[in-house]
């Protein structure tokens, strides 16, 4: 019953966004589709957020997914999105799967650190590589999705619909997730490993499945990415854009499903809003608004509804 | 044997580059445990500020030498100025949180930089040749090397052996010793920590600038330089060891000859062979090369 319960606002706010797509303005859509693209990889960094994991480097699985999709897409006649979509992640888990032997030994900075150096050798690899397009990258073809082309603004609108479906069906896994054993036990990591260990526990194979789970989260998410932007370039590898993810996890608080997607869209928005008005200088408003949250809502934009609905029943239960 | 020749020269030149961007930001870790990603503005504004400082003085024909002293001069000054607002108005608001959100914090001040130096410098980009020149050339048989490129690789060497006998021999390097080994034992024991820190903070910050101002006359100075910087200096402050000078030296030079063997015997890997390099030292060594044994904590 709370379980349901906990899901209902969740789910009315992915139908409204639904239904509410064809009205809105068309660049709002496409805002919004790679937000909440980008709010998969968040995800994916959420649970390694609460196994006390900071990847710097989240951006490799993004990139390999991105990749994925356009590189089939540009050698192989398959265009159906669902199939695309089905090997980025495929290809990023496995990735995560080979990476994570390595990266599930290290903790706190160096895991950190390592991860940032697995995202550079790709892009490396990347930028030194013509035939994967190189520094400049190349474009991703339109999709079909399951035998129906769409035509003209019906793209967006039927990608952002695909979107919003993996964005809630990831939403409802990961949610389902945290309240298995196995994701239970992330918090335990971070408190002590050495307790975990003794309870019979193995904590590298836990971060392991972890890894594996936001890498293939991540792949999703690049993959989404790759169809909704329709061009890949090695930039998707860069460390600056795994600090994109760091920084709307931060931004989103760490602790809720919901705050990914939100604050994704709020990072966007935010990026496109200040990008808008002050060209120049939009990092400034970036780097403030990170400041801004670290110090007065270090639970992040997550926190505000937490609050909101802590609030709300002291109030009414004040008021005589 | 040519090859052999070039790869050793070119990476020594490369090694002093590397040491000179890490060093700094290996000595913030490890006296203040903090991953400081400004380090790449440090950089930047060392180097804007040196193509321009430096630049206007060559211009006005003064004699090279004191061109010289010039980058050196303006590398303490930029280093003094960030350094003293960054710890002073920012990083002490965050002490005790979380290293990882000190990271984030220092990322934030790092885009804020960024913006920073486009407002004060302007989206055009700087060259400083004139340094080059002024250093001339020396001939190695068939070899043509670069005077700058051996002043380069002699202020890397000054640098490693001014650190490490400062750390050794001063009292202000016995201070910082017993505040790395321990900081509550320090407090403890009537160190002012809170000065130590701003000291580290602003010696890191020069560093950092000097190593930006030193690569000026070999760069083109332009938007973005420091982005690429924080990650190299990342990783080879990685395999040196986390607050290892030391390491930090060793580190540079192995990195740096890999690199110059790469760039001359296949091109094709020269992007990423330092982090190659980095997860083959991690895999092994996962603390770097150099670096104390942590106790085990429970």
């Amino acid at each position: 019953m709370i379980v349901a319960r906990a899901l209902i606002p969740g789910t009315l706010a992915f139908i409204a966004a639904a239904a509410l797509a064809p009205a809105l303005p068309a660049w709002l859509i496409s805002l919004a589709t790679v937000a909440f693209s980008n709010a998969l990889v968040v995800l994916g960094l959420i649970i390694l957020w609460r196994a006390g994991l900071v990847p710097f480097g989240q951006a490799l699985f993004y990139a390999v997914g991105a990749y994925a999709v356009a590189l089939i897409g540009r050698y192989t006649p398959v265009r159906d999105a669902f199939a695309l979509i089905a090997a980025g992640a495929l290809l990023a888990c496995l990735v995560a799967f080979l990476v994570g032997f390595l990266l599930a030994r290290y903790r706190e900075i160096f895991f950190s650190m390592l991860s940032l150096a697995m995202s550079m050798i790709l892009y490396g690899a990347l930028v030194k590589t013509e035939t994967l397009g190189s520094t400049d990258g190349f474009g991703v073809e339109p999709p079909t999705y399951l035998g129906y082309a769409p035509e003209g603004a019906m793209q967006h609108l039927v990608l952002f619909w695909v979107v919003l479906a993996f964005g809630a069906a990831a939403a409802l896994l990961v949610f389902f997730y945290f309240r298995s054993i196995a994701g239970a036990l992330a918090v335990p990591v971070r408190d002590s490993e050495i307790r975990l260990e003794f309870l019979g526990v193995s904590v590298n194979r836990l971060v392991h499945l972890n890894l594996m789970i936001a890498g293939t989260l991540a792949g999703i998410g690049g993959a989404l990415a790759a169809l909704a932007i329709e061009h890949v370039d090695p930039n998707m590898a860069y460390w600056t854009t795994s600090g994109g993810f760091v920084f709307v996890t931060i931004l989103a608080g760490a602790g809720t499903i919901a705050g990914s997607f939100i604050g994704s869209f709020v990072f966007e928005l935010l990026k496109s809003v200040a990008y808008d008005l002050l060209p120049g200088t939009w990092q400034i408003f970036l780097g403030a608004a990170l400041l801004v949250t670290i110090l007065f809502l270090p639970e992040g934009l997550g926190s505000l509804f937490v609050r909101l609905r802590r609030a709300s029943p002291q109030s009414k239960g004040a008021a005589p | 044997m040519l090859t052999a020749f070039a790869i050793a020269t070119d990476g020594l030149v490369y090694a002093a580059y590397l040491f000179l961007v890490a060093v700094g930001l290996s000595l913030i870790f490890g006296v203040m445990k903090i991953l400081n990603v400004t380090h790449g503005s440090f950089y930047a504004f060392g180097a804007y500020g040196a193509a321009v400082a430096v630049g206007m003085y060559f211009d006005r024909g003064l004699p090279a030498a004191g061109g010289f002293l010039l980058m050196v001069l303006v590398a303490a000054a930029v280093g003094l100025v960030l350094g003293l607002i960054l710890e002073r108005g920012l990083l002490r608001l965050f002490y005790g949180k979380d290293e990882i959100i000190v990271v984030l914090v220092t990322y934030a001040a790092f885009l804020i930089l960024e913006d920073v130096i486009r407002l004060v410098f302007g989206a055009t980009s700087y060259t400083l040749y004139q340094p080059l020149g002024a250093a001339g050339t020396l001939d190695v048989g068939t070899f043509v090397l670069s005077g700058y490129d051996i002043l380069l690789v002699a202020l890397a060497t000054l640098v490693a052996l001014g650190a490490s006998i400062a750390l050794k021999y001063t009292r202000w390097g016995h201070l910082l010793t017993v505040v790395i080994f321990d900081r509550e034992l320090a407090a403890a024991v009537g160190i002012n920590v809170s000065a130590v820190y701003t000291i580290t903070f602003i010696a890191g910050a020069m560093l950092g600038a000097l190593g930006g101002a030193a690569m000026a006359p070999k760069i083109a100075v332009t938007l973005g330089i420091g982005v690429e910087v924080i990650v190299l200096a990342f990783a080879v402050v990685a395999i040196g060891g986390m607050g290892s000078i030391g390491g930090a030296f060793v580190s540079a030079l192995i990195v740096g000859e890999c690199r110059a063997a790469a760039v001359h015997l296949a091109p094709q890997v020269e992007l990423f062979v330092v982090y190659a390099v980095m997860a083959l030292v991690l895999i092994f060594r996962p603390q770097g090369l150099f670096t104390r044994a942590q106790p085990r904590k429970i």
